[in-house]
């Protein structure tokens, strides 16, 4: 068990440092590398509580898809050589106020939250839950999504193709002046179009036209 | 004491994976160079040693004793981590191959999820590579690395779901014992095609070595590196080829079991026959990498997700709907 204990506050530290990196270092590509130690070591700890399926499908999808996705992007846009120092200009932004309102909200909801997990121990009693441990995560992850949850995981899955599907409308353009190559026009050349072969008189040459 | 024990053992049994890997891995870049000499009509490295078995280990030598050169507007911190995060990602997944029922060093539950997140990170190595180097070329190689590497992972992800339907648990000795009576390659011949070229993808190997295109950027994401860094992407490259061929060996080629289960052939042991089949993969990947072009980097694109996507894709509902129309679908 020492192990464990161990194991499970070097992960939360890196968890916890890392975060508060993603904030505070004032490089942009940096605040996404640290994003990325913070998703690992948080499906580390996945991993340490028994949710292994929930914990690689953290690092597939996150670390793997959409964390790519956001250092493609910072590093396109080119903002590296911005730096994050609000709190070093001298002119205050005038996002700060929406910030601190937001957090403030997400800080009184988590202590909601630990406060009734702390003060009404009956709301998750885990020790009292019957597990199978025949069974193994991924199985019962399954059992219980697609039969008790069917409805909620559809909707979930339709939602998620709904905001796919506005994200292309949103960026879909058509632009004027752009030159497309259809491959089934290159495919089907024939060689009569491409290659000409001419007599070439001598001391005279050809005229190719165009 | 208990604990010392154990760490130990594990050391061990690291140890006894690990060598072999990065042995086999410098035997494969000479395998790669002959195939490759002998397709083109050459020799091919034939000098240090019997047959030029000892190239490997000369070019290694060389490596070590290189300077390594950072350059002055790199991002150091980065530049350097980029090469050993290539090479850790590339031997840690390892720990899940199973060489034989017995000879697996992690057998957990979610291996083949485990394989394919780690082959999902090693994007990382190159993007941050491409990215500290902080110059034109690595840039352009390692943003067209990101793009390709993403793709192909989607339709890698949906032919593992094929594999997974037939067998109905995520760990790899399942994957391979579900192979007893027929090996995937047959029912599933096309998405094994599809799962080789998406490899091919996946490990930047020619004809989608796109990122490290000499011809347009010297060497990619490389081309600030040299010396043991250099070296370090080498390897990790190598690793990741390798690992890619005993994946497809053990979702589709029935992993270490043996082809024919009769009196001579149970006699061999299991290991053999998973490294026959990597090695097997191994040269139909250097094959390609002799024959086929390179390819434009739009219908590269054009291939991964107009084409292997919607396949593999309608391959899962034909699956899916074969195995519950005959009720041949896994008891879990």
């Amino acid at each position: 068990m020492i192990a464990h204990t161990l194991f499970f506050y070097f992960f939360s530290i890196i968890a916890v440092i890392s975060a508060i990196m993603v904030t505070a270092s004032k490089n942009t590509v940096h605040s996404v590398f640290f994003l990325i130690l913070d998703f690992i070591s948080i499906s580390c700890l996945f991993i340490m509580i028994g949710a292994e399926f929930l914990g690689m499908i953290m690092l597939i999808v996150y670390v793997g898809a959409v964390a790519v996705l956001f250092l493609f992007v910072v590093m396109m846009l080119n903002v590296a050589q911005q730096t994050n120092q609000w709190f070093l200009s001298k002119t205050s932004s005038n996002h700060i106020p929406i910030g601190l309102i937001i957090s403030a909200i997400i800080f009184f909801e988590l202590i909601i939250v630990i406060g009734g997990w702390k003060y009404k121990p009956k709301l998750t009693n885990i020790d009292q839950q019957q597990f199978v441990t025949e069974i193994s995560n991924t199985h019962s992850l399954g059992q219980v999504l697609y039969t008790d949850y069917i409805h909620v995981f559809q909707m979930s899955g339709m939602i998620l193709l709904i905001a796919m599907i506005g994200a292309i409308v949103l960026t879909y353009r058509q632009r004027e002046g752009v030159k497309k190559q259809s491959y089934v026009k290159q495919i089907s050349r024939e060689r009569s179009e491409g290659v000409e072969v001419l007599e070439v008189p001598f001391n005279k040459g050809v005229k190719i036209d165009d | 004491m208990e604990y010392i024990n154990i760490i130990f053992q594990e050391f061990y049994k690291i140890l006894f994976l690990l060598v072999p890997v990065l042995v086999s891995v410098a035997m494969i870049v000479w395998l790669d160079r002959r195939v490759w000499a002998f397709v083109q009509k050459r020799q091919g490295p034939n000098v240090v040693g019997p047959f030029g078995l000892l190239q490997s280990l000369a070019d290694a030598l060389k490596y070590i004793f290189k300077e390594i050169i950072i350059p002055a507007s790199s991002n150091k911190i980065i530049f350097i981590l980029a090469p050993i995060i290539t090479m850790t990602l590339a031997l840690i997944a390892w720990a899940v191959i199973p060489f034989s029922e017995k000879m697996v060093l992690a057998n957990i539950n979610v291996g083949i999820l485990y394989i394919f997140a780690v082959s999902s990170l090693g994007v990382y190595g190159i993007i941050m590579g491409g990215w500290a180097s902080n110059s034109k070329y690595p840039f352009l190689g390692s943003i067209r690395s990101a793009a390709q590497m993403v793709s192909y992972e989607v339709s890698i992800g949906i032919i593992i779901i094929n594999v997974l339907l037939c067998v109905g648990s995520l760990n790899l000795n399942d994957i391979v014992l579900a192979q007893q009576k027929i090996w995937f390659i047959i029912p599933l011949f096309p998405m094994f095609v599809i799962f080789f070229i998406s490899a091919l993808a996946e490990t930047n190997r020619p004809p989608f070595d796109l990122p490290e295109a000499e011809a347009e950027l010297v060497a990619g994401y490389q081309t600030e590196y040299s010396g043991m860094m250099y070296a370090m992407f080498w390897l990790g490259e190598y690793a990741n080829i390798l690992l890619m061929c005993a994946l497809g060996s053990i979702l589709f080629l029935g992993g270490w079991l043996s082809p024919i289960d009769l009196y001579p052939f149970n006699l061999i042991p299991e290991a053999i026959w998973l490294i026959l089949k990597i090695l097997l993969l191994f040269i139909l990947f250097a094959l390609v990498k002799a024959i086929v072009p390179r390819y434009r980097y739009d219908q590269l694109m054009r291939l991964g997700w107009k084409i292997f996507l919607p396949l593999s894709l309608i391959y899962v509902v034909l699956t899916a709907s074969y195995l519950f129309y005959f009720n041949l679908l896994p008891n879990i």
